[in-house]
Parts: structure tokens; C-alpha cells; sequence
């Protein structure tokens, strides 16, 4: 792993994009890595573009700055490639996670003929297919995961176990849900 | 010696208030402070803490209130931001001046207007002459650790003066970061149980609080409240030691970051300390002699101890984020300098704006400042002394 | 030890109590309030009834009652306003300068 790994988050108001931050950072600490989740707050309401970040490192972590050279962007919902530029900034090495029904060839075009490493995550199927209702930060979540590699996948799935079951306590029933959506997004992505 | 764990700053603070277990908390919400009364309005109302949770219908009312319940003989706390500090103004000085050691969390935010939600620093630097101890964080970790010596430096019988703890907000107020957090039963047997020697609810010895002092007594009044703040440096660094025992963390007045040689360096408040600390690596790798002195305590200021961490560098840039509107500088560069020129310092100084209404502090921003401060050394040439970081300017300018 | 009485305008900074607070109740008394007037109300014994209407309309508490009747006005303390002689029902306090022989 390089020294720090920087993510960048794109979402809109609303759809927790902050929220899946904030979770990676606490899956992340349990590895015992130094880890840093934080939004960028403006005046943003439901529906507005939104930015968070992560930081990942084994030293630790003293900058407070946002991130400007992420290693990953990852977004949340693909109408924003209109709007934001996603790929400001990002590594040649970086690669670009993004949440789209689209054909690889139509967002490599809507993102302007990037060349770039591309991911993306039908987190819409997954999320309608295992909780019924669309959450895309759990699956966006569990492709953070996988691709930066930042954490075992057995290790991740105990930890979101444990705390789906601590988040979820009064309504057990969409635990299983959850679970179903990250380990399917896990095995969507090659 | 702690347990690991992640939290934003604002549930680090929170977390250190419900192990310290405040007997009052009157507050108002305002952002970005809002979710530490929310934090502790739950933990009072899931009996986790037996504090009296006062909501109150302004800020104003939340200082009077904690006020009251301070003079009557409670452990008290109070949290705000930016014009909520603004309006508790007047009750500050009160606070104050009837030594009473009541604590305030305060998550620094931009004064408006233009309005804005952002962190710098107007809102404390405003209040930095109403007579309150202030002490800054870089870090969630270290605005817990503040949080749970505050106490024990306010109610000490020889400063019994209100305390502002404060750290940025949301750089550190809604960052989820490591943190190290003790055991409850630590905090607690280290802060103790508040026994005020004089409180309104005693009965065997009634008191009057906040007299009117004419003429004759008011400058006598002044002069005692100043001593009580110059007593905070020892106590800070009594209870410093005392935490370093329980917690394996050492504190002091301010921090010096490689200053044990470095010929250049940079004075700074919060959390761009530790992006300072990122650009002084840099520049260290490199062979150039950079560091940092971050300040922990700014009120009272420690004006020798700092002259006397900068007596051998060449040159130095105080970083205020905040304006002064003096047409010269801000608090922190008024201050730094001053103290300069009574040590007979000969180094160059300059006065940077930066960070205003959370405008974003890089390890670039830093290296730009240490890359003038070398110009300036190099050439001898000072220039203008007030200047602003990161700021928008026309090309002509 | 009366801490009240240490605060005056010779005591020195180091000796004042700590915040001004001050940690004698009803200290009011100790002050001679009573010496700023320059007209005083005065008794007429014959036509006073003890309804004792004037003891709670004064401001300064400086009319006492003792068994059920009015006692003597506390000139020390009354900063001769008046109330007490408009409030009489029959004309019993009258409000009459005070000489300057009278004051201490």
C-alpha cells in the first residue's frame, strides 16, 4: 500500500455519500490503519452536489486539508458528471468508481474520452434486488472496498456485520439486506 | 493507556463531557457546535449522565443560565459557535469577573456576514479580552484532552476563571479520526467532584455575586482578575503533568515542532498546525531549517516562553485566521510581535491573514508562506508586513 | 471575621475579597442612606391610628412595627421620599426639612 491513499466522494445531498464515508472510516480503524472521514459543508440541501473525503494511512494522518490529487473518486450519482468535475485532480495511476447503469463507452464519453481506470456499479440493481428500496451507499461502499483494497474483504463484511447489527438493532430485518448488497457488489466487480 | 476509537471532534468533546458528568448544561443549538448539547441531551435523557440539560431559548440565556448555575454552586458547561459566542458577549465579562470557573465548548465558526458556516477564528479572537482562559486543539484527540483538563486548571483556587475550549469547525468538528479515549472511572477520579469553597446555595454562608463597583474598586477588581489569569500557566502546567500520567499525552503552553534549530518558522492556531507540520517535513527533507509553534493556550498568552522558542530563528510568519480590522494584522500577529520586540528579538516578522470562512489550508499554503519568510531573509528585504494567504487577488495588484 | 468590612477604598488589590463578592447578608444596614435627605417625615402622634399603611409603602423598610404598632421611623436609613405621608389616611406624617445642624 502507498503512503496514503486519498478518496474523494461525489454525491448528492441526501443519497449518504457522507454516510459511506463516514463508514468506510470505521471499517478502515478497525484494521487499525489511521483513517480520516470528512464532508465538505456548504449550504447544500437534499439533492445539492455534495464532497467528502477519505484519507488511509499506516502513519499518522495530521493534514486537514481537502483533497486535491485523489488516488480514487467514487461517484455516487452519475448525473453529476454534468455538473461536477469528477475528475479534477485525479492520479494517473487513480482509477474512477462510479454508480451508473450506462455501458462502459457511454460514461468513458460523458466523462469526456477519459482513458483512465473505470469502475462501475450497477448500485441501483443491487440495492432495488437485496433491500428492495435505493440506498446506493451500501454498494458504493463495498466497491470502495474491494477496489482500493484497503482492507481484507472477509474482515470488511464481519465488521459491517457487526456494525449493521449495532446500526440496525430495532429493525434486524434489513441487516440480511445489507449484507446481501455488499457481498453482491463485492463479487459484481472484477 | 486509553482505548482506540474514532469520532468526530464534536463526539470527542461530547464523550469527555459525559465522563466528566457536568452537573448544568443550558444551551442553544448553532452550527457547527449543535451536536454537542445533541449528544448530551441524549446521554441525559438515556441516564448515562445526571446533568441538568437546560434548553434555553437563546444564547444569551444559555451564558446567564450557566451563570447562575455556576455562582449557585454547579459544575457547569455551555457549548456555541461564532454569533452564539457573539451574543453571549456582555455574559462573558460577567463570567469573568465574578471568577467562575464554568466551561464553554466553543467550535470555532466565521462571524458574520457575508454569512457563512465555515471555521476561522473571529468568533473566539473577538472574545479573547472578555478575561476567559482559551486554549485551541489541532486535533479531535486534543480537544478531548483540553476538554477534560478544563476543569481542573478552572476551578483551581488560584485562577477560579471561566474556560473556552475550542477546536475548528468541522475540520476537526465533523472529521472522524483516531483518537485514544480513556476510561471512564480515569476521567472521572482525575477531574474530581466540584467542592466550591463559596457557592449561592450555602446557606451557613450567604454571598452576594456581582456587586457594583464604583470608581474606587473597580480597577483594584480588574487588577486581581488579571492575576488569576497569570496563575493559569502554572496550573495548566501542573495539570499537563498530572495528564500525561493518565494518559501518556504531554502538553504545554504551545507546542514548538522542530524549532530546536530551525531558522524559519511559522505561528499558528488549530488544525492547519498539522498541515504546517506536513509542509516543515517537506522543507526539513530538503536540508531547510522550518518549524512550528502551535499555540494551545492564547489566553493568557505566553508571551516570554514563545520569545524565548524563537530566540534563534531568522525569520517568522504569525498566521491569524481571523482579521484584525487594525489595518496591521490580526490578534495573534499583534500579540507574537509585540512580545518580540519586549525579548529584543531581531528576527523578521510578518502578519498573515489565511483561512477566513474555511477558506482551505494546503500543505502548499504553508510552503508558500515558508518560501517567502526565506526571500525574505535572503534579500533583507521585508516588504509588507500584513499580507493574506491564499487570497483571490487582480493580476495588476 | 465581617470580610464586608475589609473592602474599602484603601484596600489593596491583593486583599479584596475574591470577584467583589461580598459574604455579609443584609449589609444594607451599615450604610447611613438615611444622611442624603433634606426633608424628613415626621409623626403626628395625636392623629395617628397604627393602621400601619405607611410601614409597607416605604421603600427603605425604615418604618418598624412592634407589637402591632408603629414604632419609630429609622432616620438613618429613610431617604425622606414622602410616600409614607401621601399614603397616610389621616394626615398623620407630615414631610419637614431637616437642618443642616440635624446631619452628622
Amino acid at each position: 500500500m502507498k503512503d496514503m491513499i486519498e478518496i474523494r466522494w461525489h454525491g448528492r445531498g441526501g443519497q449518504g455519500a457522507k454516510t459511506a464515508a463516514l463508514l468506510l472510516t470505521d471499517v478502515v480503524f478497525q484494521t487499525g490503519k489511521y483513517v480520516q472521514g470528512f464532508p465538505e459543508y456548504g449550504p447544500e440541501r437534499m439533492g445539492a452536489p455534495i464532497t467528502a473525503y477519505n484519507r488511509i494511512s499506516d502513519r499518522e494522518i495530521r493534514v486537514h486539508s481537502n483533497i486535491y490529487e485523489p488516488d480514487y473518486v467514487i461517484v455516487v450519482d452519475s448525473s453529476l458528471l454534468h455538473v461536477a468535475d469528477v475528475l479534477a485532480g485525479l492520479k494517473e495511476d487513480g482509477a474512477l468508481i462510479i454508480n451508473t447503469e450506462d455501458s462502459e463507452e457511454e460514461v468513458r464519453r460523458q466523462l469526456g474520452g477519459y482513458q483512465g481506470r473505470l469502475y462501475m456499479v450497477d448500485a441501483k440493481k443491487i440495492s432495488l434486488a437485496t433491500l428492495g428500496k435505493y440506498f446506493p451507499n451500501t454498494p458504493m461502499l463495498a466497491a470502495a472496498v474491494k477496489i482500493t483494497g484497503v482492507m481484507d474483504e472477509a474482515e470488511f463484511l464481519s465488521a459491517m456485520e457487526e456494525s449493521f447489527q449495532h446500526k440496525f438493532a430495532k429493525k434486524p430485518e434489513v441487516i440480511e439486506g445489507n449484507m446481501k448488497a455488499l457481498r453482491m457488489t463485492l463479487e459484481s466487480i472484477q | 493507556m486509553g482505548k482506540k476509537d474514532r469520532m468526530s471532534g464534536n463526539e470527542a468533546v461530547a464523550n469527555a463531557l459525559r465522563q466528566i458528568n457536568p452537573d448544568v448544561m443550558p444551551a442553544f443549538p448553532i452550527t457547527p457546535s449543535t451536536e454537542i448539547p445533541q449528544f448530551m441531551a441524549t446521554f441525559a435523557a438515556n441516564g448515562l449522565i445526571d446533568t441538568e440539560f437546560i434548553p434555553v431559548e437563546s444564547e444569551h440565556s444559555s451564558m446567564s443560565a450557566s451563570i447562575g448555575a455556576e455562582a449557585a454552586g454547579a459544575r457547569t458547561v455551555t457549548a456555541t459557535s461564532s454569533c452564539g459566542l457573539a451574543f453571549m458577549w456582555e455574559e462573558l465579562f460577567i463570567a469573568a469577573s465574578n471568577r467562575l470557573p464554568l466551561a464553554l465548548t466553543l467550535v470555532n465558526r466565521a462571524l458574520s456576514g457575508p454569512i457563512n458556516i465555515n471555521c476561522d477564528h473571529s468568533d473566539s479572537m473577538g472574545a479573547r479580552d472578555a478575561g476567559w482562559i482559551q486554549l485551541y486543539a489541532e486535533t479531535n484527540q486534543e480537544a478531548y484532552d483540553n476538554m477534560i483538563m478544563a476543569y481542573r486548571i478552572a476551578e483551581h483556587k488560584d485562577v477560579r476563571l471561566p474556560i473556552m475550549i475550542c477546536q475548528d469547525g468541522f475540520i476537526t468538528s465533523h472529521a472522524v479520526m483516531n483518537i485514544e479515549v480513556l476510561e471512564d472511572d480515569v476521567v472521572k477520579k482525575f477531574v474530581g467532584e466540584y467542592t466550591p469553597d463559596d457557592y449561592l446555595l450555602n446557606k451557613e454562608r450567604p454571598m452576594a455575586v456581582g456587586p457594583y463597583a464604583v470608581s474606587g474598586f473597580y480597577m483594584e477588581a480588574k487588577r486581581q482578575q488579571a492575576e488569576a489569569l497569570r496563575n493559569v500557566k502554572r496550573v495548566a502546567l501542573e495539570v499537563a503533568a498530572e495528564y500525561e500520567q493518565i494518559s501518556g499525552r504531554k502538553y504545554g503552553l504551545f507546542e514548538e515542532y522542530r524549532m530546536e534549530d530551525a531558522e524559519y518558522a511559522v505561528v499558528i492556531i488549530g488544525s492547519a498546525a498539522g498541515t504546517a507540520k506536513d509542509a516543515v517535513d517537506r522543507l526539513r527533507d530538503k536540508g531547510i531549517k522550518a518549524g512550528v509553534i502551535k499555540i494551545r493556550f492564547f489566553r493568557p498568552f505566553p508571551a516570554a516562553e514563545i520569545t524565548a522558542a524563537l530566540k534563534n530563528v531568522k525569520a517568522v510568519a504569525v498566521m491569524d485566521r481571523c482579521e484584525g480590522f487594525s489595518d496591521h494584522g490580526g490578534p495573534l500577529g499583534a500579540d507574537t510581535i509585540s512580545a518580540m520586540y519586549q525579548a529584543n528579538l531581531n528576527a523578521y516578522a510578518v502578519n498573515y491573514i489565511y483561512g477566513l470562512g474555511g477558506r482551505d489550508v494546503k500543505v502548499e499554503s504553508i510552503l508558500e508562506v515558508f518560501a517567502a519568510l526565506q526571500e525574505i531573509v535572503s534579500t533583507g528585504k521585508v516588504g509588507e508586513t500584513y499580507r493574506y494567504l491564499g487570497l483571490r487577488d487582480r493580476k495588476d495588484a | 471575621m465581617n470580610e464586608f468590612s475589609k473592602l474599602n477604598e484603601t484596600t489593596p488589590w491583593q486583599e479584596l475579597t475574591e470577584g467583589m463578592k461580598i459574604f455579609t447578608g443584609g449589609n444594607s444596614r451599615d450604610f447611613n442612606t438615611g444622611e442624603w435627605t433634606t426633608i424628613k417625615p415626621v409623626v403626628n402622634e395625636e392623629k395617628c391610628r397604627h393602621c400601619l399603611i405607611c410601614t409597607p409603602v416605604c421603600p427603605d423598610s425604615a418604618i418598624p412595627v412592634t407589637e402591632s404598632r408603629r414604632g419609630t421611623i429609622d432616620y438613618a436609613h429613610c431617604k425622606g421620599c414622602g410616600i409614607c405621608a401621601k399614603a397616610c389616611p389621616f394626615g398623620a406624617i407630615e414631610m419637614k426639612p431637616v437642618k443642616p445642624a440635624e446631619k452628622r
